[in-house]
């Protein structure tokens, strides 16, 4: 007999996945998707946020979704910051392409020694009345500790998709993506706007660390491990779609559980490759991105 | 082309200038080498995945020179480190030994953590026959079979069987017994290595491995996992993981409410304070091994001496603040390897070698004495269990009580709570 309960169980638990990946990558889809920015050293700044979330959580008790919402101006101050030295550096002169990737890895470096010095190298984990509390809906077991990440990062998602199909900032975004040109012409000032995008995306991180901190333990180089696959969620999704992202992360999440729970999860996070390099070679823009 | 008198009296004059410098050096050698110090170099992984343990590990190591060089040092000269950060990549290891052998030109080497990390110094190391002990490898010297090898991990003689023996012991020794047994491994040699050990005994057992598999590194959610265990029904589960594996399976076992008589094995960084303040009561009923906890059985001469200052220095580094697991560890075998300079007067490495062969030592973790592999001559890996742990509180790790050592039976201080849960 099938067991349709197993199956659901990891359907769901793959969904949960699937928000958390999908706040990690959020920030990318916009750098990297919109801007064109390949920002290496987002997963860093996740672990920044996952950081600030452990420190006040251990000192002061604050919840830690809390933490990485009160700090998400401070990351998006420093998202701006961190593209106007790219900008003067790199992106004026037209040597973005191979100077900017070696810029953001060596700012990952910089990003995971400052940590170590500061805060050394042990594992550090959050402390919240949800982690550990499972709610049962009949056969379904939902641990808290994933279904909280999944509903602020779902939330988060759709504030960013909203504000940047519905203000004029937003489209102002997504114009510079398209035609930076075009939009200079109108008056714009594709700079202005490109580290406003910035701020957005680094502002993200603070939110996704703390969900990582509250899913796991962090130390400062644990980011690495979740690159590969945060710029395999941007590109399967489609470059700069949101909500393509939204759809690859849960997608992936999907599919990661679902081969952990029936043949092992070593296979895991090939099949997750698998899919994208299918997805590849059929539609090389993405699932929903634009010719 | 002739020579003037001037440039023959300047040969001569170069000549016996050198015939003097020889002569000066020889003289004043065996006296400006007292007066250097020994020095003992080593990798050690200061960043990356490893690097909790690894800079608790200096810090131990750095009291050993402390409490060595007041004591007046090594064949009466000061002990100095030369060390460098292997940023927990094994591919950084060679270059880093070549370095301290040939440009530094240390007396001694030790290994750095771990068995990624002391099997790639081993061929340079052999090449040129040093001593070398070394910090935590799991039957790192099995295919090498080096004869000066020293293993301060106490998994025994026969480390690839050994490990696990104490875990399926107490399970062989529980009525009704179990008969069925999930196996999950972390993609890395350590894990593998272990769980490869739970498999042999398992079916020497003749139990049921009703699931068996492995996971990779970056697992963020193992809820999946310990479903499609409890899918098996098995009677116990042993785990070979690394500490983000290790919480997680430890919450998804609690979430979900796994039910099993023994849950645990090999789970790295349970024995790390901030992990267990942590997990607190989810820890309830693991079994899981250890090498030093404080019971009673364990207080052997100067380790909470050691500890004391260990946990002084600990403070704001960011390591281990009681450093319960690894330090005591990195603080004996420099024991050993200071004990036998000391004792063969010499740094002759063939000597040191035979002496430490030769001895048991005593050292802050206990009595050592080592087999002819290299390995501990006998298993002293603890199984231990936690009990009564509370929410949110690291101090009640700094004693007895919480971590009840079940195996082996000659430092035992109470007895299994079976099954786990049910």
């Amino acid at each position: 007999m099938f067991p349709y309960e197993l199956f659901l169980n990891a359907v769901v638990a793959g969904v949960l996945l699937g928000g958390f990946y999908a706040a990690v990558a959020l920030g990318l889809s916009i750098t990297f998707g919109q801007l064109d920015i390949v920002n290496i050293a987002h997963p860093a700044f996740v672990i920044c946020g996952s950081y600030t979330a452990y420190i006040l959580n251990e000192h002061f008790g604050m919840d830690p979704i809390l933490i990485g919402i009160i700090f998400m101006p401070v990351f998006f101050a420093v998202g701006v910051i961190v593209y106007r030295i790219y900008y003067a550096s790199f992106e004026k002169t037209g040597q973005e392409s191979l100077s900017g990737l070696a810029f953001f890895f060596g700012l990952m470096f910089i990003i995971e020694v400052v940590l170590i010095l500061v805060y050394g190298v042990d594992y550090r984990l959050v402390s919240a009345t949800y982690i550990g509390q499972t709610i049962d809906i009949g056969f379904l077991n939902i641990p808290l500790r994933m279904a909280v990440p999944f509903v602020v990062a779902a939330t988060l998602s759709l504030s960013v998709y909203f504000y940047l199909s519905k203000t004029f900032m937003g489209r102002a975004i997504l114009a510079v993506s398209q035609d930076r040109l075009a939009l200079q012409l109108m008056g714009a000032d594709p700079v202005k706007i490109k580290q406003f995008a910035m701020g957005i995306a680094i502002a993200t991180a603070s939110v996704a660390g703390s969900l990582l901190i509250i899913i796991g333990p962090v130390e400062p180089s644990v980011g690495r491990l979740y690159i590969g696959r945060v710029f395999a969620i941007v590109v399967l999704g489609g470059m700069g779609s949101i909500s393509g992202t939204l759809i690859a992360a849960v997608m992936i999440g999907i599919v990661e559980s679902l081969v952990a729970t029936f043949y092992g999860p070593s296979w895991a996070p090939a099949v997750g490759f698998i899919i994208l390099l299918l997805t590849l070679a059929f539609r090389p823009q993405g699932l929903f991105g634009r010719q | 082309m002739f020579r003037t008198p001037f440039s023959r009296v300047r040969s001569w004059t170069i000549t016996g200038a050198l015939i003097l410098a020889f002569a000066f050096s020889a003289a004043v050698s065996p006296a400006a080498k007292a007066a250097e110090p020994i020095k003992i170099g080593f990798s050690m992984a200061l960043t990356g995945g490893l690097a909790g343990a690894g800079k608790g590990a200096l810090i131990a190591m750095e009291i050993w020179r402390e409490d060595v060089n007041k004591a007046g040092g090594l064949l009466g000269r000061q002990v100095e480190f030369v060390y460098y950060d292997d940023a927990t990549s094994p591919a950084k290891v060679p270059g880093i030994y070549t370095k301290l052998l040939n440009v530094d030109k240390v007396d001694l080497v030790v290994s750095s953590y771990g068995t990624n990390e002391i099997v790639p110094a081993m061929p340079i190391v052999m090449r040129k026959k040093l001593v070398f002990p070394s910090l935590f490898g799991l039957a790192a010297n099995e295919k090498f079979n080096y004869d000066r090898y020293f293993q301060i991990m106490p998994s025994g003689p026969n480390p690839l069987v050994d490990w696990s023996a104490g875990f399926f012991e107490l399970a062989k020794r529980q009525n009704p017994a179990p008969k069925s047994v999930a196996l999950l491994s972390a993609d890395a040699e350590f894990a593998l290595n272990a769980v490869a050990s739970a498999r042999t005994h398992a079916k020497k057992m003749g139990l049921n491995i009703v699931y068996d598999k492995t996971y990779p590194p970056g697992t963020a959610d193992f809820s999946p996992v310990i479903r499609a265990i409890q899918e098996a029904k098995p009677d116990m589960v042993y785990i070979g993981s690394y500490p983000p594996g290790s919480v997680g399976l430890v919450k998804a076992a609690n979430e979900l409410g796994l039910k099993t008589k023994m849950f645990g094995g090999s789970m790295v960084g349970l024995q790390f304070a901030a992990i267990q303040k942590n997990l607190g009561p989810m820890l309830n009923g693991v079994i899981n091994y250890d090498f030093w906890v404080p019971e009673p059985t364990l207080k052997f001469k100067g380790v909470e001496a050691f500890l004391a200052k260990y946990q002084e220095k600990a403070k704001g580094k960011g390591v281990d603040p009681l450093g319960h697991y690894l330090p005591p560890f990195a603080y004996a075998y420099l024991q050993i390897l200071g004990n036998a300079v000391n004792a063969t007067k010499s740094l002759d490495h063939g000597k040191l070698a035979k002496y430490i062969h030769a001895t048991t030592h005593d050292t802050v973790v206990g009595p050592v004495k080592f087999a002819k592999n290299g390995e501990w001559a006998e298993s002293r890996a603890l199984q231990v269990q936690f009990r009564d742990v509370k929410p949110n509180d690291l101090d009640q790790f700094a004693g007895p009580g919480k971590r009840i050592v079940l195996y082996p039976d000659s430092v035992k201080s109470g007895e299994i709570v079976y099954p786990y849960k049910q």
